[in-house]
């Protein structure tokens, strides 16, 4: 343990289960709004667990795939956004199995 | 040891407002209860000593992606009969789990900033060593990380445009 106090398999596990929570959360919803959020969760958890480790040996990196990961999810989230204006305009309802048609 | 203790909080709410977040029918309850969640990881990155990064999450997750998600919710305009739903998000028992979870992590973040006359941890990373990785050896990753959100830029340019009737 360098400049932890908190266990870090704990955080580690905290991690863990707000991914699980994420993935349970895109399988089981067909609303394109959740699975969205859902995708944020899951995006979440990988940073945190990123800055526990990134904490746990001192070291910057963590931080910079934090950062990263932002960025990462801010351009996820303007285009998934985008599309679900589009799958409301055509589709009239944004449920997702309306939409699982190629060339619909 | 105070740290510790607050930490399992933190978990908890942010583990229990993901779970709820999952489960409400309504898009808008859901979003309060991600705000939730992210407000609490924040709080966990400023227990391990990353306090830049809890100032991230919460600007940049909390508040600039979270609005985005309104904002489209809001322009999809999902209820018809908005005078009775507004009234029905009036009521105490919809707004009240969020800000009890939310409640709990301001305390929470009182004690920490009236006990603490340092960083949290004894090894925090600072913002200046963040500053200085992420624009010497890294300068490459924030290079392509530019260009991934001027790609998303363009993307959702592209998608949100309104298309004109029979020029699909």
């Amino acid at each position: 343990m360098e400049g932890l106090d908190i266990p870090l398999n704990h955080i580690l596990l905290v991690a863990c289960l707000l991914f699980a929570i994420g993935m349970l959360g895109l399988m089981i919803r067909r609303n394109i709004i959740f699975m969205l959020m859902s995708l944020e969760v899951m995006l979440n958890a990988a940073a945190l667990a990123f800055v526990a480790a990134g904490a746990h040996w001192g070291q910057a990196d963590g931080q910079i795939m934090f950062m990263l990961i932002l960025s990462v999810a801010a351009a996820e989230v303007a285009v998934g956004l985008g599309l679900v204006l589009q799958v409301q305009k055509r589709f009239k309802s944004l449920d997702m199995d309306d939409a699982n048609r190629m060339r619909g | 040891m105070l740290e510790i203790q607050l930490f399992y909080i933190a978990a908890t709410i942010a583990l229990v407002a993901t779970i709820l977040a999952m489960t409400r029918s309504n898009a808008i309850h859901a979003l309060i209860y991600l705000i939730v969640s992210l407000l609490a990881v924040a709080v966990i990155f400023y227990l391990i000593g990353a306090a830049f990064a809890a100032a991230l999450e919460i600007v940049i997750y909390a508040g600039a992606i979270m609005v985005l998600f309104v904002f489209v919710i809001m322009m999809l305009n999902l209820g018809e009969q908005g005078d009775s739903r507004e009234r029905q998000w009036l009521r105490p028992g919809i707004w009240l789990g969020p800000a009890l979870l939310a409640s709990i992590l301001l305390f929470e973040l009182a004690l920490l900033i009236g006990g603490i006359t340092g960083p949290v941890s004894s090894g925090a990373v600072s913002a200046k060593q963040v500053g200085i990785e992420l624009f010497g050896p890294y300068v490459l990753a924030v290079e392509i990380a530019s260009l991934l959100l001027l790609a998303g830029l363009v993307g959702a340019f592209h998608l949100g445009r309104r298309y004109r009737e029979g020029a699909e």
